[in-house]
């Protein structure tokens, strides 16, 4: 094609913020993400849809930001990594992979702790085996897998501990 | 990635307007899970991506004792296995639309998207044959409806014409006498392409003999296929393990494999002999149920 495609204008909120950017139709939501809104949390790993380090969460569902247009994300809800973690510091799920050492080069946990996250918020008491299989679109070349699912494990029993002392303290 | 130009139209008539007008030059992106990496590594090109997701009639999902179930073509795979009624009734259904990729793709890729790839290994195709499925297609020439064992012309080749889209996938109403099972072979738990996958559909008598049953297979073929010779055999007879045997037998003689790194062409003949019998066992479990 001879003639430049325009750049479309989008509007979106990411981690509960409004925002506007202009992309052309063939970026990822990934390429957006990174280099345009500078959200450098979720990283490419395979650019194909196979390793899940580009993993956002998009209208509550995770997603690999890497298979998603930039263009689609007009009047979407996207969370990111970067969301994650409130004012009051780390979120259970990440204080869980630094004391589990659930991590060893770290290219693959954002992806896993938004992964993590909305499982833990979908399926709270998960057992191993769905733990594993939910979170089979996430890979990991470092710590052979079992670290991550005990530090997830861990977060989960922590959050439902929350949630019974909020229950009693009412 | 080649520069594209994107439209998101809210109407068939519009979408297919836009089809109509670029032809060959339209790619659709449903859940964008093979057509976003199709062009991103060069395998298809695009003037133009159009989007349908927004167009109503292709989000919507209803079911109906009387018409069946009304799937769209872009309704996202965990939309089908998290909805319990739904999984209930079309077990060979949620069963494939649960193994597609992991979650992440799950949460976008379309049981449309998967039928029109036409890939011979797609796991929602057998198990749509099986279930008797029918893809209602609009086009310039206005509507057709094509059965899912007829779509699919060759690897990555389906029976759409230019200007053509799939709107909703029609699946026969269900009743507690009927079951159905997909399953695939893959050498790892999860993530992986089908080595050879099989869907089966059964339904039963009032003595609980099989009145009606259709087998389908996927990955040993050009084409997912539709197993007739077995599927007739096993009507009339009791459902055991001997009548499942011999339908394997039969679901073996139509298969024309390739050997490629995931198995050879007698390892997959022989798997489909198993997963025949599996996935049989499965359905009559869940007609029983
Ligand atoms: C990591 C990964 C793992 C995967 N694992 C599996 C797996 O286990 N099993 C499996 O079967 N597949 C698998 N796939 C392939 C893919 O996810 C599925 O085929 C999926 O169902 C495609 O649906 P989609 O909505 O994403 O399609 P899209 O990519 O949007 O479209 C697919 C094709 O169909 C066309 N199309 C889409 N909708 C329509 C329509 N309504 N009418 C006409 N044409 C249409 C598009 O133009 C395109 O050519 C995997 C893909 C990835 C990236
Ligand atoms: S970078 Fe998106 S899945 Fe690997
Ligand atoms: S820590 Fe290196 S890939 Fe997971």
């Amino acid at each position: 094609m001879t003639t430049a495609t325009k750049k479309i204008h989008v509007t979106t909120t990411v981690n509960g913020e409004s925002v506007e950017f202009l992309c052309e139709p063939r970026n990822s939501l990934l390429e957006v993400l990174r280099d345009t809104l500078g959200l450098t949390g979720c990283k490419e790993g395979c650019n194909n849809g196979n390793c899940g380090a580009c993993t956002v969460i998009i209208n509550k569902r995770p997603v690999n930001s890497c298979l998603v247009l930039g263009v689609e994300a007009e009047g979407a809800e996207i969370e990111t990594v970067e969301g994650i973690a409130d004012a009051r510091g780390l979120h259970p799920i990440q204080d869980c992979f630094l004391e589990g050492a659930a991590l060893q080069c770290g290219i693959c946990t954002p992806g896993f702790l938004v992964s993590a996250k909305a499982l833990l918020e979908k399926k709270p008491g998960a057992s191993e085996e769905t733990i594993r299989f939910d979170l089979s679109g996430n890979l990991c070349r470092c710590t052979g897998y079992d670290k991550i699912v005990r530090a997830i494990q861990e977060a989960d029993k922590q959050l439902s501990a929350s949630t019974d002392d909020s229950k009693t303290n009412d | 990635m080649k520069d594209f130009q994107y439209a998101a139209p809210t109407t068939i008539q519009d979408a297919t307007s836009l089809l109509t007008e670029h032809g060959s030059g339209a790619r659709i992106l449903a859940g964008g899970t093979d057509i976003i990496v199709q062009l991103r590594e060069g395998l298809r090109e695009a003037d133009i991506v159009v989007d349908i997701k927004k167009i109503p009639e292709l989000s919507d999902c209803q079911y109906s004792d009387v018409s069946g179930l009304y799937l769209g073509a872009a309704v996202a795979c965990c939309d089908i296995y998290e909805n319990a009624d739904l999984a209930g009734r079309y077990g060979a259904l949620a069963d494939s639309t649960h193994i597609i990729g992991g979650w992440q793709i799950q949460s976008r890729a379309s049981v449309g998207g998967n039928l029109c790839n036409a890939s011979p290994a797609a796991d929602t195709i057998p198990a749509l044959i099986a279930l008797n499925a029918e893809a209602q297609v609009t086009g310039p020439a206005g509507q057709r409806t094509i059965a899912v064992a007829a779509f699919c012309k060759g690897p990555g080749k389906n029976a759409l014409v230019d200007g053509e889209f799939v709107v909703a996938i029609k699946i026969p109403p269900q009743s507690a006498n009927m079951g159905s099972a997909y399953q695939r072979f893959i050498p790892r738990n999860e993530m992986d392409i089908a080595v050879v996958g099989v869907g089966s559909w059964i339904e039963l008598d009032t003595v609980g003999n099989i009145a009606n049953a259709r087998l389908s297979l996927g990955a040993v073929a050009a084409t997912p296929l539709f197993a007739e010779e077995a599927s007739q055999f096993l009507v009339g007879k009791e459902p055991n393990d001997d009548n499942f045997a011999l339908a394997a037998e039969l679901a073996k003689q139509i298969v024309t494999p390739i050997t490629d790194m995931r198995g050879t062409a007698q390892y997959r003949t022989h798997l489909v002999g198993v997963l025949v019998k599996r996935t049989l066992t499965t359905a009559l479990a869940r007609a029983q149920a």
